[in-house]
């Protein structure tokens, strides 16, 4: 199937810089048209008051059920912090080779580990976070390419120390599932 | 050649099951999950996992009981244990009974990742570990392919040429010639040298024992299939298999090997789950298997598919010049592995080796060089350490027993049954020498 474009969908507030550079590194890394809206969904009912955090495994679920569609990779971007049951915290999930997926940033701003706040830290760490998601959603595993943006990371650090791309092996597998890759990036 | 890692999870809880489930699925692992350690266990009969991931408190069977039960199905599984409820008994128990594990839920994510891989490092090596012992194997017992006669050039010539191909070999020649010894020369020059090549004796084993053998069977299959069980064909995958006195096997396995030939693909014993393996055939035989196919008894189909290449290996009586190469080697290799200083062998006696007929072949050698070592008193071997002497060995012996038996009795006779003067003599104690009298029924001529 032929993948025409990618939405990312901003359920509750988010600065608008950081949508604003989301969209822009996703459509230059995977050369697809980007469109962002809006998602209307009440995150209350995904709250877990014993854990003081949101199931990002319901909400994953609920991103794919309300908006995404076969022709488009649909990324839910949040400002909570999510967890899965058996993690304590997670920065994002999709599913593999799927429609959909979900990534948050608040757990990427320094002040969660207190150090001084940097927005475009925080911007460039969302941007790679939304991007491996999507990676997954278009079937890529974790990379064991230390630079490679689908590199697993569990720490905020660990997403400092990769890039915002995806390497040349990680592209050679994915331009079979987007054609139009395969001229327009080395 | 990295293969991916399957795991297993096992969680009463859907959502548990899920999220796990998801976030190894994007680690690039194969994974499956059960609702149950009943149906865990069920899997696992039917399908190897390398690692089980299982909560400890589920409804009906737990997790520790769980995990006692997969030790008994395979002992080197990799089983780690979880719970929400972590108590210091819980977690000592489970590592008793072999967890390689424990964690508490919810852990952490780079916990998750540094378990998982270290489990995955540990399956790599023992895999690794595996495969360079029976390469080690494969390489040591070809350094016994001894020769340098034009018939054991032809050989080696032979055997350069057919291990980069892929093709069936079947290896002639009398027992004892070395055939075992070219098939593992082959396997070792081939491009499948980095994986197993397993070994079957087909003459040893009766036919429902060679199929269980060669096919695997899966638990409760017959009375004493207590564990699902590889075969060979199985643990050959990308290595060789060799099938040594072919001749010996039944119609009805002739059958079943063919099929199994042509698809690469099979069930095992009691099982319903098609295997496929590749690995590439190696046959040896003692006996004419053209005729006997002539006569019938030997599938022509079967012959055909086999003898794609046919080696033969010389008797060692047409390789003369080879002795003294072959008696050098082994003087070297016993004197080495008995710790004794290097031997030499005197000039009549390498004359009179030559001479030999040797009905049992290299391996007769071996045995009488083996036995020179053991008896002989010096750092040269010479005629009496030869089992060659007028007519005190006769042709048919074989064994290492036999001689040993007609040189004990050779040595009572010539000190009259003094078993002092004969110990002494052997190099052995009385109480040893007595033994050995009980052991071959020896008594007094007349």
């Amino acid at each position: 199937m032929d993948f025409q474009n990618i939405t990312l969908v901003s359920v509750g507030y988010i600065e608008e810089i950081y949508l604003k550079c989301v969209v822009e590194a996703a459509g230059k890394e995977f050369c697809l048209p980007v469109t962002i809206r809006e998602g209307f969904i009440d995150i209350t009912e995904f709250y877990d008051p014993t854990r003081r955090q949101y199931n990002g495994s319901k909400l994953l679920k609920e991103i794919d059920s309300l908006f995404a569609s076969d022709n488009t990779k649909t990324i839910g971007l949040f400002s909570v912090d999510l967890f899965i049951p058996i993690l304590t915290y997670i920065f994002g999930q999709a599913y593999l080779s799927g429609r959909s997926g979900i990534a948050s940033y608040y757990r990427l701003s320094n002040e969660r580990y207190g150090i001084s706040g940097n927005n475009k830290i925080v911007i460039e760490r969302f941007q790679k976070e939304v991007i491996h998601e999507l990676g997954h959603t278009f079937g890529l595993v974790h990379c064991h390419m230390p630079a490679c943006v689908m590199r697993s990371s569990t720490y905020v650090e660990d997403i400092d120390q990769k890039d915002a791309n995806i390497c040349s092996h990680c592209r050679s597998l994915l331009s079979e599932t987007i054609p139009s890759l395969i001229n327009l990036k080395t | 050649m990295a293969r991916k890692i399957s795991i297993l999870i096992v969680d009463d809880e859907e959502s548990v099951r899920d999220s796990l489930y998801n976030w190894f699925i994007e680690d690039g692992y194969h994974v499956e999950s059960a609702e149950s350690a009943m149906k865990a266990l069920k899997m696992l009969e039917s399908e190897s996992f390398d690692i089980v991931l299982a909560d400890i408190k589920m409804p009906g069977m737990d997790g520790l009981e769980m995990l006692r039960r997969i030790k008994l199905l395979k002992a080197e599984s990799i089983v780690i244990v979880m719970t929400a409820f972590a108590t210091v008994d819980t977690a000592v128990q489970a590592l008793k009974d072999g967890a390689f594990d424990y964690v508490t839920k919810p852990f952490d994510p780079d916990d998750l990742s540094h378990l998982i891989r270290n489990a995955s490092k540990q399956i790599t090596l023992a895999e690794e570990n595996e495969n360079l012992r029976s390469r080690v194997v494969t390489l040591e017992s070809v350094e016994d392919l001894i020769g340098n006669s034009e018939a054991m050039k032809k050989v080696l010539k032979e055997i350069e040429n057919v291990a980069q191909s892929n093709s069936s070999v079947v290896i002639t020649g009398e027992s004892g010639t070395g055939k075992e010894l070219v098939a593992r020369a082959i396997h070792a020059n081939s491009p499948r040298r980095f994986f197993p090549m397993v070994s079957v004796h087909c003459g040893a084993l009766t036919e429902s024992l060679l199929e269980s053998e060669l096919f695997g069977h899966e638990k409760g299959a017959f009375t004493g299939a207590m564990y699902n069980r590889k075969g060979r064909f199985e643990m050959a995958d990308n290595g060789t298999i060799f099938l040594d006195e072919i001749a010996t096997i039944s119609t009805k396995m002739q059958i079943d090997l063919l099929r199994v030939l042509e698809s690469k693909r099979f069930t095992r014993v009691g099982g319903n789950k098609d295997i496929s393996s590749d690995f590439r055939v190696i046959c040896a035989t003692n006996r004419d298997l053209k005729g006997l196919v002539e006569k019938g008894q030997f599938r022509e189909d079967l012959f055909y598919r086999l003898n794609v290449v046919n080696i033969f290996v010389p008797p060692l009586r047409e390789r003369i010049d080879d002795i003294p190469m072959l008696v050098e080697y082994f003087i070297k290799k016993y004197c080495t592995s008995m710790n004794k200083p290097p031997a030499t062998i005197e000039a009549t006696a390498l004359k009179r080796l030559e001479e030999f007929n040797y009905p049992g072949n290299v391996r007769e050698l071996e045995n009488m060089i083996e036995r020179a070592i053991v008896v002989g008193s010096g750092k040269k071997i010479t005629m009496k350490d030869l089992p060659l002497e007028k007519t005190v060995v006769s042709n048919s012996i074989e064994s290492l027993e036999d001689l040993e038996k007609e040189h004990i009795l050779k040595i009572l006779n010539k000190y009259s049954w003094n078993i002092s003067r004969a110990a002494k003599a052997l190099s052995i104690d009385r109480v040893t020498l007595y033994n050995k009298i009980s052991k071959f029924g020896l008594k007094p001529a007349g």
